[in-house]
């Protein structure tokens, strides 16, 4: 066991006096948090928005007159019928078309509901997103304001969003998750599978099999210091994120925070293995980033949605670690759901990371005859 | 007290239908210089490899300061020193970081490390090198340092695997100035070299060729032999025979 530490304390040493390992370790995961944060501006000023007023009474015109005094909308055009609308999202101005339905001020009071429609443009998924829970929020504004003035509780106004071009819209400003998945499985696997390889590359390697080190004690001694900075990591990004974007987690941070965890042993062994099928640095790293992050990027549901990739892609997909955690971490994070929604996915990145731990060892042992 | 500390018999490495080591047999003792030599390919390193615990013989007996090859490989490992051709020490880490670091692998403990690491740094004239990085030591310093660690934990045998590659003339002296001095302290050193000079040194030398040992004796029993003047012109001879 001290023969352990002593080789866990050289690992440490060496992440620490390397700025280049330090900065990989922690600035990229901070500048990204950032870069995606602010790019996914959370912003809306003067977004085009046409109406469709069917009704055009005093309730809608009061509507009306609310949304675009707001602040965040600017009036494109007032449509007249629905044949209208694909011909003005084309024209690309208008971010969404609001909808009163037919005698909207008649319904309103008499039957105490009625209702709207909201349409976004859901080839900018992003902004489509915000428009409608600004809109959203304005009208549950008025639904107050009105209520207090009739002197009555039950008037709804029943918002009805929905998107165009883009039905099943994820929520994709939720980005956090996507970095956190994206950043654990680059910087665990690129790291572990370089600290290993430098040590073939250099002959240390073979100085330390010779050792009275067995070699799993030299694979968990290179893995060992990764696993807590990654860790340390996460909890980075997550107080980053609460900070500047005051994103907070919904569900159990425990649980978050154990996911993570098996998550980030599961990237550690796929470092592992990409080391013992590399011999130098260089082709570590050309596998890690090419095998590694451009599926993160495109097959694991962070940017785009996986339900809506063509089969084979899909397909695909189903081998990639990412996109299971994704699924996890935005559950905990932004569904706040618990482990009874997640366990499947649990099952198979666990049974993933035994999986990439035995062909590693058997791969080890080969290399070793 | 029998004095052999590495004992093969039939020694015989299968890869597949490759025959890497083709029943070797020989005998090296406590305090000996072992050199070595053979041609790329000639099966050096396999040997090395189960003579330190690294890969087990697929048949014969192997014995090392006292330890079965095949049936307890790790126990080796605690018996045997270790410097290869490539340099063994971390450059970002100091002189006594790295000793430090080797001592506490072989289960030296800190007190017995450090003041084996005043004394080491005393005899090589290293004093204030202990807080340097490695990377900032001349190429020379840190061989003869590689090597001091290599038997810092005082083993029995110590494998040395072309420990002078790249070094120059005047170095690789001295290196083996510490190579003759660690053999009178009783450490056996099994050497490999490329420089036929160098096996001038060795108390014996053996020289492989396809798996097989076709020479070994003493450097001048070897010369007498095959009508040579130097080890190099036996090893010509030996290797290319027509």
């Amino acid at each position: 066991m001290k023969r352990f530490l002593g080789f866990v304390k050289k690992e440490f040493l060496h992440i620490f006096r390397d700025y280049r390992t330090l900065f990989i370790l922690f600035g990229i995961p901070a500048a990204q948090i950032l870069i995606f944060g602010f790019a996914v501006s959370t912003d809306v000023k003067n977004a085009g928005v046409a109406f469709l007023d069917l009704s055009k009474d005093e309730t809608t015109q009061k509507l009306t007159d609310k949304i675009i005094s707001s602040g965040f909308f600017r009036r494109t055009e007032n449509l007249i019928n629905y044949n209208e609308i694909e011909g003005i999202f084309r024209k690309g101005k208008t971010k969404e078309v609001i909808i009163f339905e037919k005698d909207f001020g008649k319904k309103l009071l008499s039957e105490g509901k009625a209702n709207i429609s909201i349409i976004a443009d859901g080839s900018e998924p992003n902004t489509a997103t915000l428009v409608t829970n600004y809109t959203m929020a304005i009208i549950s504004d008025f639904n107050m304001e009105i209520s207090g003035m009739q002197g009555k509780n039950s008037l709804i106004i029943q918002p009805e969003v929905k998107m165009f071009y883009n039905p099943n819209l994820k929520s994709q400003h939720m980005f956090v998750p996507g970095v956190i998945t994206m950043i654990l499985i680059l910087i665990c696997a690129l790291m572990t599978s370089v600290t290993i390889t430098r040590e073939k590359e250099f002959g240390t390697m073979e100085v330390l099999l010779v050792s009275p080190l067995k070699p799993i004690q030299i694979i968990l001694g290179k893995v060992m210091p990764y696993f807590l900075l990654s860790f340390i990591n996460v909890l980075l990004i997550l107080l980053l994120s609460w900070l500047v974007f005051g994103l907070s987690v919904k569900g159990s941070i425990i649980l978050l925070l154990a996911e993570s965890m098996l998550y980030i042993m599961l990237s550690l062994s796929v470092g592992i293995l990409i080391s013992t099928v590399s011999s130098t640095m260089q082709q570590a790293i050309f596998i890690s980033l090419v095998g590694m992050m451009l599926p993160t990027i495109l097959l694991s549901g962070f940017i785009y949605p996986v339900e809506n990739m063509p089969k084979p892609y899909e397909i695909v997909s189903l081998a990639m670690p990412p996109r299971y955690f994704i699924i996890i971490i935005k559950n905990i994070m932004i569904k706040g759901t618990g482990f009874q929604y997640v366990w499947k996915e649990t099952l198979i990145l666990l049974s993933m990371t035994i999986l990439f731990i035995g062909l590693s060892v058997r791969k080890f042992k080969v290399r070793l005859e | 007290m029998d004095n052999r500390v590495i004992i093969v018999k039939n020694l015989v490495k299968k890869f597949g239908n490759f025959i890497a080591n083709d029943n070797l047999s020989f005998e090296v003792f406590k305090g000996e210089i072992f050199g070595f030599l053979g041609a790329n390919g000639a099966g050096k390193t396999t040997a090395i490899r189960i003579l330190s615990g690294l890969s087990s013989p697929t048949s014969g007996e192997v014995l090392v300061a006292g330890v079965d090859a095949s049936k307890k490989p790790e126990a080796i490992k605690k018996q045997i020193g270790y410097m290869c051709q490539k340099f063994s020490l971390y450059e970002d880490l100091t002189v006594k970081e790295n000793i430090m670091l080797y001592g506490g692998i072989y289960g030296m403990t800190k007190s017995l490390i450090k003041e084996r690491t005043d004394d080491l740094l005393e005899k090589l004239n290293f004093r204030e090198y202990g807080n340097k990085f490695i990377a900032d030591l001349p190429l020379g310093l840190r061989q003869k340092l590689a090597f001091s660690v290599a038997v810092f934990h005082e083993p029995k045998i110590v494998f040395l695997d072309e420990p002078t590659g790249g070094v120059d003339p005047i170095t690789r002296r001295q290196f083996w100035e510490m190579i003759y001095e660690t053999a009178e302290r009783g450490i056996t050193v099994f050497v490999t070299t490329h420089y036929m000079d160098e096996a001038e040194y060795c108390d014996r030398i053996s020289i492989m060729s396809e798996g097989r040992i076709v020479a070994l004796d003493t450097p001048e029993n070897l010369k007498k032999q095959y009508g040579a003047d130097s080890v190099e012109e036996v090893f010509i001879k030996i290797a290319r025979p027509n």
